[in-house]
C-alpha cells in the first residue's frame, strides 16, 4: 500500500464534505448523499486494506509526510500519518462504523429537509477523526480532536430550531473545551520539555527525560507526571468520564445516527486512544496511572447507576456508553491498554448496534423516546427486535458475543493486578457489570416484550425500517458477534508490534503476565457471569412477571432512588458551583467593569466629550466679519511681536 | 528742522490712516459700506508708506506697485459694491449686525 492510499484515505471524507456542504445545493440531496457515501466506503475498503496490511500480515508501521504545516525555529510540524497496529484497529473501526451510520442516515434522515448539511457534516467528522488516529505529532493530534469536537457540536445542534438541541450543543462544546485546556497544556509542557511534538521523537527520549522536575514560577513538578496528568484531564473530557460527563446524556438530543457515530463509537473513544497511544509516557507517571485507574471504576460504576432508572431509552443507552468508558480507562490505568483498545473495538461495534436499532426503534414509535410508553412491538419489528438483543448480550458480555472477551479480559486482568486496587477495581467492575446486565434487559422488556403502552394510533404505524436502516445493523451485528473471536489476540501485548508499551513491571507487559490472567481463580473468572445471569433474571422478574414491584421499590428507597434519578445531583452541583458564580461575574464585569468604566471613559466619554467641546466651540464661528477681522489682527500683532522679541 | 516734512511724518500719517480703518471696522456697527470704505483707507495708508519709502529710497519700484494696488482696489470695489447690491436685493439691508448667515 503506497503512502497516497494512506492520505486518500484520510483525506477522502474531507472532500466529500466540502463537495456536500459547499456545493449542496447544486448537487442535490441524492449528489450529497451519494459523494459522502462513496467517500466514506472508500476510506472503509482503503482501511480494511491498511489494517491486512499492517496489523493481519504484520507489516511494519508506516510513517508519511503529506506537506510541512509549519516550521518556526525549533518548531517543525508536518501534516502527514502515521499507521501503527494501534491506528489500523482505529481505522477499522471509525470507517467502518462511520460508512455504516452514513448509509443508516440514508434511511433515517429521508424526511429531513437538509440532509446534504447533515452528511457534510458526518463526513467531517469522520474526516477530524482520522487525522486524530492517524497524528503523527501532538498538534495535528490536537487539530483532530478539536475538530471532532466542533463536528459533534455541529451534529447535536443538527435539529437548531429545537432549543434544547440548541443547549445540549452548547453544554457539550463547553465542558469539553474546559478538558481540552488540559490537552493544550499538556502539548506546550510537552514541547518545552522535550523540544519535539512528534511521536517518534517523543518517546525514545522518555527516560532520559523521565528523572527531571519542570521547574514553574518557582515550583518544581516530576515533568512526565505532570504531562500525563494534562493528558488525562483532556481526555476525560472527551471521553465523558466523572466530572466531565454531563454532557454526554445531554448530547442525545441530536439525530439517533449521531449518538451512534460520535457519542458511542469514535468521538467518546478518543480519550482512550490517547492514554493507549501515550502509553510509553504514561507507564513512566505511576502516580497518574492510579488515578486514570480510579476515574474509570468510579465512572463504570455511577454511569451504570443512572442507566438502572433512566427512562429515555437513549439516556440510558448513552449512560451506558459512559459507564463501558470507565472500564476502558480503568483497563489502561492498570496498565491493559490493549485489553482498553480490545474492548474499545467491541464496543464500537455492539454499541453502535444498539443506538441504531434504538433509532429504528424510535422510528418506528413515532418519535417516541420514553420506554414507559412503548412495549409489546417485538412482532412489529422482525429484525431490529433479535439485532438489539445481540447488541445488549453483547453489552452484558454473555459469551460467545463479542462484549464477553473483552469485559471478562479486562474484570481478569483487575483481578490479577491483585492487591488492594487490583480488588477494587474488581469489585466495582463487577457491580457495573450487574448493573449493566439489569439496565440493558430492563431496555429490551420495557420496549418490546409486555403489553403495548402506546396509543392506538401510534401502535397502528409500527413498522419494520426499510432495508436501507437494517442492512448497516446487520453488519454491525456481525461485528458485535464475531469481533470478540477475530479480536482476541489483541491482549497479547506483544501483538502490538511496539504501538502499545507496557513497562516491564507491569502485568502485561510479560508473556507470564497473560498467562496469569488467563489463570485466575474459577470462582474470580466465573463470578461475573453468574452475576450477569442473576440480575438479567431479576429484571425479568420484575420487568414481565410482576411489573408492579419497581414502582413499589422506588418509593420504598426514595431517597436513594430520587439521588440516582437526579444523577447523582452532578448538574445541579455544577449549576451552583460553576454556571451561577460564571454569571453572576458575567453580569459584573458586564455592569461595572464593561458599562461603567471602559464605556464610560471609553467611547461613551469621548463621544459626551466631543458633542460638548464642539458646541462651545461653535460658538467661536458667529458669522460677523468684524469677529473675524479682529481676531486676524490680534493674530497678526501676536505673530509680530514674536518675531521682533 | 522743526519745518522739513520727513519720512517719519508720511509714515505716522499712514498709521494713523490704518488704525482709523482697522478701528472703522470694528467698531462699525452699520453699514457695510463703510467697512468696504475702511478696507480702501487701509490699502491707501499702505501705499502711502510705499510712496514714502519708494522716494526715501529712490527706487521706483515702489510707486509703480502703489499702480498695481490702486487698480486692484478699484476692481475690489467694484466687486464689493456689487455683492452689497445683490445683498441688499436680497435681504432688504446692509447693516452689518445683519450679515450674520454664516455663523456656527
Amino acid at each position: 500500500m503506497t503512502t497516497d492510499m494512506y492520505f486518500a484515505l484520510v483525506l477522502l471524507p474531507l472532500a466529500a464534505s466540502v463537495v456536500a456542504g459547499l456545493g449542496g445545493k447544486r448537487i442535490g440531496d441524492a449528489g450529497a448523499m451519494a459523494i459522502t457515501i462513496g467517500g466514506v466506503v472508500t476510506s472503509l475498503l482503503l482501511s480494511i486494506w491498511a489494517f491486512i496490511d499492517i496489523a493481519v500480515l504484520n507489516g511494519s508501521s508506516v510513517e508519511a509526510e503529506l506537506y510541512t504545516w509549519i516550521s518556526t525555529g525549533t518548531l517543525n510540524l508536518s501534516f502527514g500519518v502515521l499507521i501503527d497496529k494501534l491506528t489500523a484497529v482505529m481505522l477499522i473501526v471509525v470507517t467502518g462504523v462511520s460508512a455504516m451510520v452514513h448509509i443508516y442516515s440514508v434511511g433515517y434522515m429521508s424526511h429531513d429537509p437538509s440532509r446534504a448539511r447533515f452528511f457534510s457534516y458526518l463526513s467531517l467528522f469522520t474526516f477530524m477523526m482520522l487525522a486524530l488516529i492517524t497524528a503523527p505529532n501532538m498538534v495535528q493530534m490536537f487539530l483532530g480532536w478539536e475538530g471532532v469536537g466542533l463536528a459533534s457540536y455541529l451534529l447535536i445542534g443538527f435539529w437548531f430550531k429545537k432549543e434544547s438541541a440548541n443547549l445540549a450543543s452548547m453544554k457539550a462544546f463547553i465542558v469539553t473545551r474546559v478538558a481540552d485546556v488540559g490537552l493544550i497544556l499538556a502539548v506546550l509542557t510537552t514541547f518545552a520539555v522535550f523540544g519535539t511534538l512528534s511521536f517518534s521523537g517523543i518517546f525514545p527520549s522518555l527516560d532520559t527525560v523521565a528523572a527531571k522536575d519542570y521547574v514553574f514560577f518557582g515550583h518544581s513538578f516530576p515533568v512526565l507526571e505532570l504531562i500525563a496528568l494534562f493528558l488525562l484531564i483532556g481526555a476525560m473530557g472527551k471521553s465523558a468520564q466523572f466530572g466531565f460527563h454531563t454532557w454526554l446524556p445531554d448530547a442525545m438530543e441530536g439525530p439517533t445516527p449521531v449518538s451512534a457515530l460520535i457519542h458511542a463509537a469514535t468521538m467518546v473513544t478518543a480519550g482512550v486512544f490517547l492514554l493507549a497511544r501515550m502509553s510509553p509516557l504514561f507507564e513512566h507517571a505511576e502516580a497518574v496511572l492510579t488515578l486514570v485507574a480510579i476515574v474509570g471504576a468510579i465512572t463504570a460504576m455511577f454511569a451504570a447507576s443512572i442507566g438502572l432508572v433512566q427512562r429515555d431509552i437513549k439516556r440510558v443507552i448513552a449512560y451506558s456508553t459512559c459507564s463501558q468508558l470507565g472500564y476502558m480507562f480503568f483497563a489502561c490505568g492498570i496498565s491493559a491498554y490493549s485489553a482498553a483498545i480490545f474492548h474499545l473495538m467491541t464496543h464500537a461495534f455492539f454499541k453502535a448496534l444498539l443506538f441504531l436499532a434504538a433509532g429504528s426503534v424510535i422510528h418506528a414509535m413515532s418519535d417516541e423516546q420514553d420506554m414507559f410508553k412503548m412495549g409489546g412491538i417485538r412482532k412489529y419489528l422482525p429484525y431490529t427486535y433479535p439485532l438489539m438483543w445481540i447488541g445488549s448480550l453483547a453489552l452484558m458480555g454473555i459469551p460467545p458475543f463479542a462484549g464477553f472477551f473483552s469485559k471478562d479480559f479486562i474484570l481478569e486482568a483487575a483481578y490479577a493486578t491483585g492487591g488492594d486496587m487490583g480488588l477494587m477495581l474488581y469489585i466495582f467492575g463487577t457491580a457495573a457489570a450487574l448493573m449493566t446486565a439489569f439496565y440493558s434487559c430492563r431496555v429490551m422488556f420495557l420496549t418490546f416484550h409486555g403489553k403495548p403502552r402506546a396509543s392506538k394510533e401510534v401502535m397502528h404505524h409500527v413498522h419494520e425500517s426499510p432495508w436501507v436502516m437494517v442492512g448497516p445493523m446487520m453488519f454491525l451485528c456481525v461485528g458485535a458477534v464475531l469481533a470478540g473471536w477475530l479480536g482476541h489476540g489483541m491482549t497479547d501485548t506483544h501483538w502490538w508490534n511496539g504501538a502499545i508499551y507496557i513497562a516491564e513491571g507491569h502485568l502485561l507487559g510479560s508473556h507470564e503476565g497473560l498467562e496469569e490472567v488467563h489463570h485466575i481463580p474459577l470462582l474470580a473468572k466465573f463470578a461475573p457471569l453468574v452475576l450477569v445471569l442473576f440480575s438479567s433474571w431479576v429484571a425479568y422478574w420484575v420487568y414481565i412477571k410482576r411489573s408492579d414491584i419497581p414502582a413499589r421499590f422506588a418509593k420504598a428507597v426514595d431517597p436513594l432512588y430520587s439521588w440516582v434519578m437526579n444523577k447523582w445531583y452532578v448538574d445541579e452541583l455544577y449549576d451552583l458551583l460553576f454556571v451561577r458564580t460564571a454569571r453572576a461575574l458575567g453580569l459584573m464585569l458586564w455592569r461595572r467593569g464593561d458599562e461603567n468604566t471602559i464605556n464610560r471613559f471609553g467611547p461613551d466619554g469621548m463621544a459626551y466629550v466631543t458633542t460638548r467641546g464642539s458646541e462651545a466651540l461653535r460658538r467661536l464661528q458667529t458669522g460677523y466679519i468684524y469677529h473675524y477681522a479682529f481676531i486676524l489682527i490680534v493674530g497678526v500683532m501676536a505673530l509680530i511681536t514674536w518675531f521682533i522679541l | 528742522m522743526l519745518s522739513t516734512v520727513g519720512l517719519t511724518h508720511y509714515l505716522v500719517v499712514a498709521a494713523v490712516l490704518f488704525t482709523l480703518g482697522v478701528l472703522g471696522i470694528f467698531i462699525n456697527r452699520k453699514n457695510i459700506i463703510l467697512v468696504l470704505m475702511c478696507i480702501e483707507m487701509m490699502l491707501l495708508a499702505v501705499n502711502i508708506n510705499m510712496v514714502s519709502f519708494s522716494a526715501f529710497l529712490h527706487d521706483l519700484a515702489g510707486q509703480v506697485f502703489t499702480f498695481f494696488i490702486l487698480t486692484v482696489a478699484a476692481a475690489e470695489v467694484a466687486i464689493g459694491l456689487a455683492i452689497v447690491t445683490v445683498f441688499f436685493r436680497n435681504r432688504g439691508s446692509i447693516e452689518v449686525d445683519d450679515t450674520n448667515m454664516m455663523k456656527g
